[in-house]
């Protein structure tokens, strides 16, 4: 049972639309995927039949909002194999969902106590862990990187101790594609009694997790790294978690009772959703989850395996090509560059051509650093990329070359 | 020349092309007759900020007109540096704050500029009439 190509491409109307003059060829898949019909349809059926604010309104629509919204937090629940419905918080996204946990956790430290982060993480899961560590005046620690992009897990072991408070990770790395062996990060944090963050934006779309069974702390997705929207996704905290830690943003929703002497709030995930959320996101994430259920993961993971072997197989043909993050185990993502040409030159005659890839750093500067490079070029897959892009793809970065050369 | 006379030579050399890689590879040609900059200015404090690829530029005046160098890391960037440089170099000072650039439109390169564009087109004309500023504020 493998998948119907032609029939999952025509659910996404964008995959045949021209781009300067030729048919795109969409590679930045790691940026953002892109949305199937079924979910574009959620999106505007929202608005036609039923739109109104949700939890307060005496009246049929609110309720009818309501009802679907939560069925959405429902359908994560069921999706990610989360405990409690409860434990699922609406955020705008993956960079909202670790502010939070970033903000909420710094009241919990005491100076001198030792965060960790790793080498091979987005800017988002640096940034607000440095602000919450000049918040409390504990410390960052990281867990460095080896040449082939995975995480030197033997000097992750040394850094952890009794001081160890929580350790932030990604799931699946965006510059290079690693899978970083999260189940062995939680285990070993738990043994000196740290919690753990998983920053699941980049495997959301290509894995499908059992936060249960993985026993972490806090899990973070963004709902348009998997056929959804932009501007929703979720933050999971295990129930005792997002008890301790305190509301993030003060509004309505989120509270019991308001006096101006003492304002109580309300039970989770309520206390963490100050203000109207994203209705319309919210329902659509769940509609996103429906539809790459539908399609299965498990196809959707041994295709992009096949996909990504098979462009790797044909990008190391090409003189004078380099793969970063060489390792074994990751999603499809080639970030490469060319001996002697800037990945700015690469992207942007793809570009002329109708093939979106990403260049630059990648929001992960410390990535590029390791590698004493200014950036890469990216290419990342989704299910519905097929062999014939990946020739497209590679005829293109052929022709680009020996126009730059 | 004048600013515009340059920029209707220019435009003219292109309008030969009839695809887009015939006008990048000539685009990636000029380049590589780019003024450089003299090492000792390719320094961070001359590179312009907003782009992906890093531009470094330099202008000094001789006669009371304004003279850049420059350099960059990505051919493409070089090009589009060394078209703004051919039009802007030797010019007084004024006239390249009077100068428009909407021949950058006509000879094809519109998309590069878009003030979100990572190439910073928008950046590098801003900062080679800073030069022509600071120039100009000396002539007063």
């Amino acid at each position: 049972m493998e998948l119907n190509l032609t029939k999952i491409r025509a659910d996404f109307p964008i995959l045949s639309r021209k781009v300067n003059g030729q048919d795109l060829v969409y590679l930045d898949n790691a940026a953002t995927s892109q949305t199937p019909t079924q979910v574009i349809d959620v999106i505007a059926d929202y608005y036609r039949s039923y739109n109104a604010n949700i939890h307060r309104g005496v009246h049929s629509l609110s309720q009818e909002a309501t009802d679907k919204f939560e069925q959405a937090r429902q359908n994560i629940q069921t999706h990610f194999n989360i405990p409690k419905s409860h434990e699922v918080i609406f955020t705008s996204g993956t960079t909202h969902s670790i502010n939070l946990v970033a903000f909420g956790f710094g009241t919990l430290l005491d100076p001198g106590d030792e965060v960790i982060v790793s080498a091979l993480e987005h800017h988002a899961n640096i940034v607000p862990w440095q602000m919450m560590c000049e918040r409390s005046g504990a410390i960052l620690r990281v867990i460095p990187m080896t040449d082939d992009g995975t995480l030197d897990m033997h000097a992750y072991k040394e850094l952890l101790n009794k001081k160890t408070k929580l350790v932030f990770v990604n799931h699946v790395s965006n510059a290079l594609g690693t899978i970083n062996p999260i189940e062995e990060i939680i285990d070993n944090a738990h043994k000196v009694g740290a919690a753990v963050l998983v920053d699941g934006a980049q495997a959301c779309g290509h894995i499908k997790p059992d936060l249960k069974k993985l026993d972490v702390d806090f899990y973070t997705v963004s709902a348009h790294k998997l056929c959804g929207p932009t501007g929703i996704g979720m933050l999971y905290g295990k129930e005792k978690w997002l008890n301790k830690l305190p509301p993030y943003q003060g509004g309505g929703e989120m509270i019991d009772e308001v006096t101006f002497e003492k304002t109580t709030y309300a039970d989770l995930p309520h206390k963490f959703e100050a203000g109207t959320p994203n209705i319309c996101g919210g329902i659509a994430f769940g509609a996103a989850l429906d539809y790459m259920n539908a399609v299965g993961f498990e196809k959707i993971g041994r295709y992009e395996d096949e996909l990504l072997q098979y462009t790797t197989e044909k990008l190391t043909q090409i003189e004078g090509l380099r793969i970063y993050g060489d390792n074994k185990h990751k999603t499809a993502v080639i970030s490469f560059n060319l001996d002697g040409i800037h990945p700015y030159d690469i992207g942007t005659l793809l570009d002329k051509m109708g093939i979106a890839v990403r260049t630059g750093h990648h929001c992960a500067q410390p990535i590029m650093d390791y590698y004493k490079i200014p950036g890469t070029v990216r290419a990342s897959f989704a299910f519905y990329n097929t062999k014939d892009e990946v020739d497209t793809f590679f005829n293109g970065v052929q022709r680009a070359v020996a126009m730059l050369r | 020349m004048t600013v515009e006379q340059v920029q209707d030579e220019i435009m003219d050399e292109f309008s030969i092309f009839d695809d887009w890689m015939q006008r990048y590879e000539y685009m990636i040609e000029l380049g590589k007759s780019l003024p450089l900059i003299e090492t000792k200015h390719k320094t961070d404090d001359n590179i312009i900020k907003g782009c992906q690829s890093k531009v470094w530029v330099h202008a000094d005046m001789i006669d009371e007109k304004v003279v850049f160098t420059a350099d960059s890391d990505a051919v493409i960037t070089k090009g589009i540096i060394a078209i703004l440089i051919r039009t802007f170099s030797n010019q007084p000072p004024q006239d390249i704050l009077d100068a428009n650039t909407d021949f950058i439109d006509q000879i094809g390169l519109k998309e590069h500029l878009s003030p979100t564009r990572a190439n910073g087109l928008v950046s590098m004309i801003k900062q080679l009439k800073l030069y022509a500023l600071a120039y100009q504020t000396q002539l007063n």
